[in-house]
């Protein structure tokens, strides 16, 4: 459906006419431009719905651009910090890629349909910097965030409603893997990826397939306790998995307005393994490689352990002689873990370990406020972690 | 008149209400003395048509600077400033570009045009915003002098040198680009769409006599977004009551503080004794005497027309004389008997309660510039036309419209010679019909125009050549060179004698900032 822009302030994606007779709290939120569902019914089931059953999450307004041509890999080998010819086709990479100075633009996914047929997926909107980077390579970059249709199936009875669903052999897709899929005469991409840090999957097809298959996946996921998760009970799952969120972990864009040093290098948001110096020249490779020799970062991403229930949304973080030294960015009290968890972008000379980090926290109880001095703990991301997000064949609960 | 005092401002434009408002709240002793009977100079509103109140120079609200709003208190003084949403531009075949308040619909609408653009609009805003944050922050200030060596000169230079290097290497080379490089080559450089380029570049020649793709005219840009409302930079709103609020309410918080405002007062010379300013002469042959003497007329008039040579430095006239004042710009004033219809843009799009324009793009503009380097004004001219009064209820009665309608480029002179009431008729109707081709029931709803060239604005509110600017904002004469080198921080070779009006840092716009500035240099210097 084609609006002029006056006639909305924000599209609707293909599955309103399923997510608005869903969602019971009319709690909406706009998403890159679209409506989305923030709760459906209540966080807390939703959440739990993708750590014991499965959730179905509209993503559809998540930024997608075709890479087709001759020259695909080597753009994207050239563009991106990660070493792509290593990328197989029917399989998904996590990738980010940077400005000249090394500074984040930007994460995302890369999945490899073919030799030359390539799709980005990722938060912000990047097509200039695409096409310019694309200067001397033969190939086609467009935009199909508006075409294509996604949903994410999480949780641990995803598999088993996938398969309920028809798709035959689904278990044994391995993490990162992506095949594609008929179904009631519709092509539809499955990849086993997600950002839920749980065993999961995403399905990409046309948009004028949405309904039928948000309607095939109810149905067969009726027996699976399949639930549709709105974006809070994503948010909370994204945590947990000690995943980071661009313009809330790091600045997106590679673009700052105020001085001050506020972009961030992926070294110093702990995606070095995302940076590969052998595969040749990237975009950002002269800067972080200097980076790296010279141990320049200036921060350092972690996970904390924070003492208490409080979660500590926004606390600056201060060492045991009350040094100011980072600050949180994502925080949550973690039903699963059953503990207050925060990633924190802290200086990178702090002795996590040795620092006795203490977050700045303020509390309301009944209107009155309080400040909470919460002792942390420098943990492993992700927070949680289940052996079924990688077992293959995927298990049916 | 027995009074003395001991500051005298002449011209109760904004700059000069709101100089007087800090003076006399500082416990100076100060009247402001005004040619016309109204006061308001180019931020006035008017009732020329019964019923109908017209933002007769200025017509929209965004530069004025929020510190002095709130030192003066002009929201009690009856200040009120409404944002309003987006802009559009018809095209020549029937279409339109509209711009939007909410981010997603900007970007979709200019995916219509081209994909690309759409999505380096954020690159695009991100470089203006970066360049309007360090240009906000030495509106307030005195231009630093970069060839004294006093101390406090030396702080100013050190604190915009560090403030300059802070945004880094890559952003310093940007910026002594974007300061020197035309419009066109800015927009050029994130976007392919002639008529979002044609959309944006409007905003880099209003009031000035360069074209979009003349060098100097980015910042001209910059200019038109570094203003706010709220917070939101780049938002422009309508003073409610026209422009006229805002003098009034400078007036009113000058008044509140014991000034004294005398109207249908022109100055005919700034009396100079012993090398001193000591007060003025009326064209009626008073005499105001005051200890300091402050202009809020343009440099040219302040020191060529009201002022003997003898009291002036040989070398300051002649940089006086060689300050760029062109004026460019023309206007009218149209009360209508009911809304025009644009069958161009759709009924419910929202950008018709901002500006709207006919230029869909940059060559329009520039072809626009040729007509006014010939002598003439455009055929085809720029226009920003706005109809205030479907969002201000004070401007018409119910049902009937207020439209002002800014025009690009009207030149101070016809093929060298001065206007003529035959030429102001024919420019008057080459704006109409123009206007008339986008909106078929405009001309049947016409009751009253106010038509202004540089003619009118020159001799009705007194800017030279009827520059709005009080002289061009390109770098040559900014900042410290702004108005002339040497005599940028408010103070004239003359003892006493100040300058607080736009021809001085930080230039045009109802911005209020030139007056605020020279009143704190005022200040100093009486050790207030």
């Amino acid at each position: 459906m084609i609006m002029a822009p006056y006639e909305s302030q924000v599209l609707t994606t293909p599955f309103h006419p399923r997510t608005s007779a869903y969602c019971r709290t009319n709690h909406w939120a706009n998403w890159s431009g679209y409506t989305t569902v923030q709760v459906y019914t209540d966080v807390q089931l939703e959440y739990f719905a993708a750590r014991n059953s499965a959730a179905l999450f509209d993503l559809s307004p998540m930024t997608k651009y075709d890479i087709t041509g001759p020259s695909a890999e080597a753009f994207l080998n050239r563009l991106l910090t990660r070493d792509i010819r290593r990328l197989g086709v029917n399989r998904v990479a996590y990738v980010a890629w940077c400005n000249d100075d090394g500074m984040l633009i930007d994460d995302g996914t890369v999945f490899r349909f073919a030799n030359n047929r390539f799709r980005l997926c990722c938060q912000e909107r990047h097509l200039p910097w695409l096409l310019d980077s694309a200067f001397g390579f033969d190939v086609d970059i467009t935009e199909v965030t508006e075409s294509i249709a996604a949903l994410a199936l999480q949780g641990p009875t995803s598999c088993a409603v996938l398969k309920s669903a028809g798709f035959a052999g689904i278990e044994n897709l391995r993490p990162f893997d992506l095949a594609e899929y008929e179904l009631h005469g519709a092509s539809i991409h499955i990849s086993r990826t997600g950002f839920t840090g749980d065993l999961g999957y995403e399905l990409w097809f046309h948009d004028r397939h949405a309904l039928d298959v948000w309607d095939a996946l109810m149905e067969a996921g009726r027996l699976y306790g399949i639930t549709p998760m709105g974006s809070q009970a994503l948010e909370m799952t994204r945590i947990e998995a000690g995943f980071i969120q661009a313009n809330v972990d790091f600045l997106a864009g590679g673009r700052a307005t105020r001085p001050g040093g506020n972009l961030r290098s992926p070294l110093e948001l702990g995606l070095d393994w995302l940076v590969n110096f052998d595969k040749g020249h990237f975009n950002g490779r002269r800067a972080l490689l200097a980076e790296h020799q010279n141990r320049t970062s200036r921060f350092k991403l972690v996970g904390l352990d924070v003492d208490g229930n409080k979660p500590a949304n926004d606390a600056l973080l201060y060492d045991h002689r009350d040094r100011e030294i980072g600050v949180v960015t994502s925080a949550m009290w973690s039903p699963t873990c059953k503990k207050s968890i925060a990633i924190a972008s802290i200086k990178h000379h702090v002795d996590a370990d040795h620092a006795g980090i203490w977050a700045d926290i303020y509390v309301q109880r009944e209107l009155k406020w309080r400040r909470i001095k919460a002792t942390c703990r420098v943990v492993e991301r992700p927070f949680f972690n289940p052996p079924r997000r990688r077992i293959t064949p995927a298990g049916a609960h | 008149m027995a009074d003395r005092f001991d500051a005298l401002v002449i011209g109760a434009g904004h700059n000069g209400l709101t100089a007087a408002a800090y003076l006399a709240r500082a416990g100076v002793k100060t009247v402001v003395v005004e040619r016309n009977p109204y006061i308001g100079g180019a931020a006035v509103s008017r009732e020329l048509y019964p019923g109908f109140t017209y933002s007769n120079c200025s017509y929209v609200c965004s530069l004025m600077r929020p510190e002095i709003m709130r030192d003066l208190d002009l929201p009690r003084h009856g200040l009120q400033v409404i944002p309003f949403e987006g802009s559009v531009t018809m095209t020549e075949d029937g279409g339109y570009f509209a711009s939007y308040l909410d981010h997603d619909q900007n970007r979709r609408e200019m995916a219509r045009y081209s994909a690309r653009d759409a999505e380096a609009y954020d690159d695009y805003s991100a470089e203006v915003l970066r360049q309007c944050r360090f240009i906000k922050d030495t509106l307030l200030m005195t231009p630093p002098d970069p060839t004294s060596f006093r101390p406090r000169d030396l702080r100013g230079l050190v604190d915009l040198g560090r403030r300059f290097a802070a945004q880094g290497e890559d952003w310093m080379y940007d910026t002594i680009r974007f300061w020197t490089m035309s419009c066109g080559d800015f927009l050029d450089q994130y976007f392919e769409s002639d008529i979002i380029k044609g959309h944006l570049a409007g905003s880099s020649i209003i009031g000035t006599a360069l074209g979009p793709k003349s060098p100097g005219s980015a910042y001209v840009l910059l200019h038109h977004y570094m203003g706010e409302v709220d917070g939101n930079i780049g938002a422009w709103g309508y003073a409610r009551g026209g422009m006229g609020a805002v003098s009034k309410s400078l007036a009113a918080a000058f008044q509140e503080a014991g000034g004294v405002i005398r109207t249908d007062a022109p100055v005919a010379q700034i009396i100079v004794e012993n090398g001193k300013a000591c007060g003025v002469a009326l064209s009626n042959g008073d005499e105001i005497r005051a200890n300091n003497v402050v202009s809020n007329m343009d440099v040219k008039r302040t020191f060529l027309n009201c002022m003997d040579a003898s009291d002036l430095p040989d070398d300051f006239v002649r940089q006086v004389k060689n300050f760029k004042i062109r004026g460019s710009s023309g206007k009218l004033n149209i009360a209508l008997d009911g809304l025009p219809e644009f069958p161009s843009i759709p009924a419910d799009c929202p950008a018709r309660y901002g500006d709207m324009h006919v230029s869909d793009s940059m060559d329009y503009l520039e072809i626009a510039y040729d007509d006014w380097k010939s002598g003439t004004w455009s055929k085809r001219p720029y226009v920003d036309m706005m109809i205030p009064s479907m969002t201000d209820p004070t401007m018409a009665p119910p049902g009937k419209h207020f439209m002002s309608v800014f025009v690009q480029y009207v030149p101070p002179k016809i093929h060298g010679r001065d206007w003529a009431d035959a030429d102001r008729d024919a420019f008057r109707d080459t704006v109409i019909n123009r206007i008339a081709e986008y909106s078929p029931n405009f001309k049947d709803l016409i009751l009253d125009v106010e038509v202004r060239t540089p003619r009118e604005l020159e001799a009705e509110v007194g800017l030279t050549e009827g520059n709005i600017f009080q002289g061009e904002l390109t770098l040559d004469q900014l900042l410290f060179n702004r108005p002339v080198p040497g005599y940028a921080q408010y103070r004239s070779p003359v003892k006493g004698l100040y300058m607080c009006g736009s021809s001085t840092h930080p230039g045009g716009g109802v911005m209020g900032a030139p007056g605020a500035n020279a009143a704190r240099e005022i200040l100093r210097d009486l050790k207030r």
